[in-house]
């Protein structure tokens, strides 16, 4: 017991020392010398915070909070056992109807931050159907969006057609996108894939960055038009644009929940088990029959359609588009969402995006370290939850289920 | 009619001869066994048969098909399936998910009809899982329908493998060593289990090493000792054959 406890406290020391080693050259060296005072100020109040948590921790092993477990376990079990009672629809319909409802209750900035979610939700889904069904590592996905993105933009500026008619226009490009770039790799494993898709997603940006006649370059393009509908006031029809951010929430919504049903339903589907075999075992799907090469550019092919309609969407929304929008760290950023939530899983990509999009605007207060508790918090979910958030759930239930 | 054969088939790996002048057939309702010490390049003729390797000289045909340019998918499609010698299932998939996958090349609706679930992918998705359960039934895989495969006993997978196969409804079956890591009784079952296959009018190809089982089901055998074929003809013939019984004694002296 006793060496078990001092072991603890060196691991507490020892990782307190690499903080500070890790803090101070950050915090510590200027330009007119070295200081010490503000890293220390600051890695005091860790090490005392953690020290505190870890002291808890061990109470709560020696079992000195038993008189709030023991209840908090008996109530737990009791909740868990009227949610499994509970029937998936009812809890979809729950989710749906504070989806619907959540404009009513919330104000402007809590709009921007969940249509930020949704366009990230689509583009999770979109890129776990190449990472997380297929198996294929995919670092310049980002591209697709901006393919999206730059459809639209050209396409309302110069030629003023309607959001809803470049919807499909987008998707097929990005698709065509989806293709090109997948083609080459269709015979690359593992490291070379992950390569060449980073050099593709950067080919792309920098094409727009540097076709000046066709992409104003860097300084993007400016007036793409909202989403417009025609309405009945009374006399006539008549042509409004969706400008204001509730309607925007609205139209992204649908988009999201057009996309979760198409993934769901092509994961449920002979296409989705062939992505499924070729993530297990290339040699052994192309044996059983699954044309693997096909496969592989159809999923390149599906994920880049998702990307390029949150794209189109994006467009229309910020009325703005420029390269800077598509770097590799939102490549990144959308890849962490899947990884982080769990590959392969719907609820789980929609939970890493509603984490890694939603959370860092709730520690705003942080600012300067946010990035810094990101990467944190990612180490840790990495260590304690590999699978994700929200794991694939694959004990049976998935081919059992019957609608 | 549906006869797989192969005319003096060749195979090298840069400077190993894997296989030199390899011929044999595999006739309507054949079960040919192809035995041979280890290394002697059987897997390489299953490999060759379905597309995996290209041979450096020599021909296949099914059904009088060159098989030479063609993908694994479609020689499968052709009616050609095959079990691994190292087990290859899709791990994190279930058994009838691994069985569902097998229905691939025999099904056609696309990614319009799975978004849209049209009724004729409805139709299809259930007639692929009523063929699926049939297959998983046939190898008494039934009760295990929902379970992961790398949950599954060693046994029951080497039988989902063959039940993998059924399903892409083959007309010939290349089974690479179904006994190997099996005890006595399920070694039995299997033979069972062959000549139940075999009943269904699918040829078989299979490697085995357990004599038991070859001598007991095969109709005709193929020798194989260094990719060179220094026997065939029928069980009894063969167990008399000196070079056979040389190239298997002076395997076990060494
Ligand atoms: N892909 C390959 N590359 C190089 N050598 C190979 C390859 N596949 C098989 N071989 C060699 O070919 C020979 C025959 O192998 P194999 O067909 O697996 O034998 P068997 O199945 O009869 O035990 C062996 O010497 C093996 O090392
Ligand atoms: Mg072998």
């Amino acid at each position: 017991m006793t060496i078990r406890v001092s072991k603890l406290w060196f691991g507490y020391a020892l990782a307190m020392a690499w903080f500070y080693v890790l803090l101070w050259p950050l915090l510590g060296i200027k330009a007119d010398g070295l200081e010490f005072g503000a890293s220390f100020a600051i890695w005091s109040k860790v090490a005392v915070a953690s020290a505190i948590l870890l002291g808890l921790y061990q109470l709560k092993k020696v079992g000195a909070f038993g008189f709030v477990e023991r209840p908090a376990k008996v109530v737990g079990k009791a909740a868990g056992a009227v949610a499994a009672r509970v029937p998936t629809w009812v809890a979809l319909a729950l989710v749906a109807a504070v989806a619907v409802a959540f404009p009513f209750f919330t104000e402007r900035y809590a709009h921007d931050v969940a249509i930020s979610v949704l366009v990230y939700i689509i583009l999770g889904l979109g890129l776990n159907v190449v990472v997380g069904l297929a198996g294929l590592l995919d670092l310049g996905y980002i591209a697709f969006f901006g393919v999206g993105a730059y459809t639209y933009a050209l396409l309302s500026v110069h030629f003023g057609l309607s959001f809803w008619l470049c919807l499909p226009i987008a998707g097929g490009f990005a698709a065509i996108a989806g293709c090109i770039i997948g083609y080459p790799t269709l015979r690359m494993r593992g490291d070379y894939l992950a390569i060449v898709t980073l050099g593709f997603g950067e080919i792309v940006r920098i094409v727009i960055n540097n076709w000046m006649s066709l992409t104003n370059g860097p300084n993007g393009i400016l007036g793409i038009k909202a989403p417009g509908i025609y309405w009945w006031n009374g006399k006539g029809f008549e042509h409004m644009l969706l400008n204001s951010l509730e309607q925007l929430y609205y139209i992204i919504l649908a988009l999201a929940v057009f996309t979760i049903v198409a993934v769901y339903r092509l994961n449920h589907s002979r296409i989705g088990r062939a992505f499924e075999a070729v993530r297990e075992d290339q040699t052994a799907a192309e044996l059983m029959g699954v044309d693997t090469l096909r496969i592989k550019l159809l999923a390149y092919a599906l994920g880049a359609v998702f990307g390029g309609l949150a794209g189109t969407f994006f467009a229309a929304r910020m009325k703005f588009v420029s390269p800077e929008s598509f770097t590799f760290i939102e490549s990144a950023m959308v890849l962490s969402m899947v990884v982080l939530g769990g590959m392969g899983s719907i609820p789980g990509v929609i939970l890493g995006a509603v984490t890694l999009i939603a959370l860092p605007e709730v520690f705003r207060g942080f600012e300067l370290y946010r990035m810094f508790v990101f990467g944190g918090v990612m180490a840790g979910m990495m260590i304690f939850r590999p699978k994700g958030l929200w794991p694939a759930k694959r004990m049976g239930a998935r081919s059992e289920e019957r609608e | 009619m549906a006869t797989l054969e192969l005319s003096e088939i060749s195979v090298r790996f840069g400077g190993l001869q894997a296989l030199t002048d390899v011929s044999f057939c595999v006739r309507e309702g054949d079960i040919v066994g192809l035995i041979g010490p280890n290394g002697a390049g059987k897997t390489t003729v299953f490999n060759v048969i379905t597309g995996v390797y290209q041979t450096s000289a020599g021909q296949v045909r099914y059904d009088g098909t060159p098989l030479r340019a063609l993908r694994p998918h479609k020689i499968l499609a052709l009616g050609v399936a095959r079990t691994f010698q190292n087990i290859r299932l899709f791990q994190n998939m279930t058994a009838l998910e691994n069985v569902m996958v097998a229905q691939h090349c025999r099904t056609r609706v696309g990614v319009l009809g799975a978004v849209l679930r049209l009724p004729s992918q409805k139709r299809e998705e259930e007639r692929i899982r009523q063929r699926s359960l049939e297959a998983l039934e046939f190898m008494d895989l039934g009760e295990f329908a929902g379970e992961l495969a790398s949950n599954m006993a060693y046994g029951l997978q080497r039988r989902l493998e063959i039940a993998r196969a059924l399903a892409t409804e083959p007309k010939t079956i290349l089974l690479d060593e179904p006994a190997a890591g099996l005890n006595p009784a399920e070694s039995r079952d299997l033979m069972h289990t062959i000549g139940r296959i075999s009943e269904l009018g699918i040829n078989i190809l299979m490697v085995e090493h357990d004599m038991k089982v070859v001598m007991g089901i095969c109709r005709h055998i193929v020798v194989l000792d260094h990719g060179v074929m220094i026997a065939e003809g029928k069980p009894e013939e063969i167990q008399r054959d000196p070079r056979v019984i040389e190239a298997y004694l002076g395997n076990e002296l060494n």
